[in-house]
């Protein structure tokens, strides 16, 4: 494959971008050059994950919100915004069925909006392992906005609450999942709610039980927004004063995603989100959470792999055989093969 | 790490409203292990383009049952090779008069299937365009 030069997709080269991509998706050793060259230009972007279980309008929803980003009145200039659209691979074929796109047909011919669908390839935190690093390209690239959809298994997506700035999670009434979303614990990673489909009769109900959940969630100050970032981060990571001033209380908006009622409201609350977690210190405070994260997570890889690649084989299967005679413990044996 | 996977755009240009063929193909890919961006109804040339362009694709497989394949694909190609996709390999699935296949071929398209086709067939002739090894 041929080189692909950073600069051009500084420089709004879409082709070069899309390529990228690829070798960043594939772990191809040409990504290391291009992600090194975008890394210093990124750490800009506002980053925003939407998530809640399929069906629930997310692409349509995605769709709405960056036709209503681009076109918002109070800005000089329209914000470039990227998408991100994970579906899951099928663990029997490895292959996949990426239709988000099927929801985004507004955004067609807006050389503004780069829009990219990605397979989980086996990840199952609701992202891909190669989400993370298409964000930093993206962010590098100038894209301003990047809206980024999980998978919505159901299960509590952390990757999102983890990589994203503003955690847009989405309900919609029908589905019968009220109950698995407290469940799920998805609350708890939610910046902003929606409920969906608000044309439909039963949404006052879903958006009315959700909001009993949330006053529980949040009343009392028993689990106030900063509390929420500290409970979220591991040992050694920061946190803020648990100062009132600096709570964020999510709000849940009721929308229409296939006639966009509701949207510009919407908008406005996540760039309102935006700019508490800057005046906070917030953004600063999760962007190293994040890097720290990143770098355990890179250490322990290369690690385990600089160990594999010394460790004797045979010494290896001796000692799983004695681990499975119950001869060792897994702690003893792990201990002698380090 | 994460081997290369072979990623196919199927897309529904013209006005006809059945994506019923279109999604057999599209899940019988995915079931052969690649990665199938299925982008919907009435997509134009330009926007299937665009779509090939920001999804890398390696292929593209245009379902039509309009009638409208002597005007559409040969859009379609153009547009392709505007964004600088002339490596982008093309098929075409639908109702296809015999004497309008040559023309098709001629154009650029690799291979064209009728409605009775085995989709094995189709996704065994992407495999052998390509060599899923080299990235
Ligand atoms: N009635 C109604 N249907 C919607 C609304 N938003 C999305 N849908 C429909 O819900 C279905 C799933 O939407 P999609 O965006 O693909 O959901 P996702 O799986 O969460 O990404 C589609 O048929 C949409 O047309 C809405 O606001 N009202
Ligand atoms: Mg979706």
């Amino acid at each position: 494959m041929t080189q692909i030069d950073p600069l051009a997709i500084r420089q709004g080269d879409r082709r070069a971008l899309s390529r990228a991509l690829t070798l960043v998706e594939n772990n191809h050793p040409g990504s290391r050059e291009i992600q090194a060259a975008l890394f210093p230009h990124s750490g800009k972007a506002h980053l925003i994950g939407i998530t809640g279980a399929p069906g629930t309008g997310k692409s349509t929803l995605v769709n709405q919100l960056a036709k209503a980003f681009r076109q918002q009145e109070d800005q000089k200039i329209a914000p470039k915004v990227a998408i991100i659209a994970v579906d899951p691979t099928s663990p029997f074929s490895g292959g996949a069925l990426l239709g988000d796109r099927i929801r985004m047909h507004d955004l067609a011919g807006d050389k503004g909006i780069f829009i990219r669908s990605m397979a989980s390839r086996g990840a199952l935190g609701g992202l891909a392992h190669s989400t993370a690093a298409f964000v930093t390209v993206l962010d590098g690239a100038g894209f301003d906005l990047i809206l980024i959809e999980t998978v919505g298994a159901g299960q509590a997506e952390v990757d999102i609450a983890r990589l994203a700035h503003t955690v847009v999670v989405v309900e919609a009434p029908g589905l019968g999942d009220d109950i698995q979303a407290i469940k799920a614990g998805i609350l708890e990673i939610a910046d902003i709610l929606v409920v969906n489909k608000s044309d439909r009769p039963e949404a006052e109900n879903t958006a009315r039980a959700l909001q009993a959940m949330l006053d529980m969630a949040h009343g009392g100050g028993s689990l106030s927004s900063a509390g929420k970032h500290m409970l979220r981060g591991n040992a050694g990571t920061k946190t803020i004063d648990n100062q009132p001033e600096h709570h964020w209380k999510p709000s849940i908006h009721l929308v229409t995603a296939t006639n966009g009622d509701g949207i510009n409201q919407l908008a406005a609350d996540i760039k309102r989100h935006r700019i508490y977690l800057q005046e906070t210190g917030l953004w600063q405070v999760k962007e190293e959470n994040r890097l720290r994260r990143d770098l355990d997570a890179l250490i322990k890889d290369m690690l385990l792999l600089q160990w594999q690649q010394k460790i004797d084989k045979a010494w290896f299967d001796a000692v799983l055989s004695d681990v499975i005679a119950r001869k060792r413990t897994p702690i003893e044996a792990a201990e002698a093969l380090i | 790490m994460t081997e290369k996977k072979i990623r196919v755009l199927i897309a529904k240009p013209g006005l006809d409203g059945h994506d019923r063929g279109a999604k057999v193909i599209a899940r019988a890919l995915r079931d052969a292990g690649m990665e199938v961006i299925y982008t919907g109804l009435r997509q134009t040339p330009e926007m299937i383009a665009e779509a090939a362009l920001q999804e890398d694709v390696d292929v593209v497989g245009l379902s039509i049952l309009s009638g409208a394949h002597t005007v559409l694909v040969p859009a379609v190609v153009k547009k392709l090779h505007e964004n600088q996709l002339s490596d982008v390999k093309v098929f075409v699935g639908g109702i296809i008069p015999k004497e309008d296949i040559p023309e098709l071929l001629e154009q650029g398209v690799y291979a064209v299937y009728g409605p009775g086709t085995d989709t094995q067939k189709v996704a065994e002739d992407i495999f052998q365009a390509f060599n899923p090894a080299e990235a």
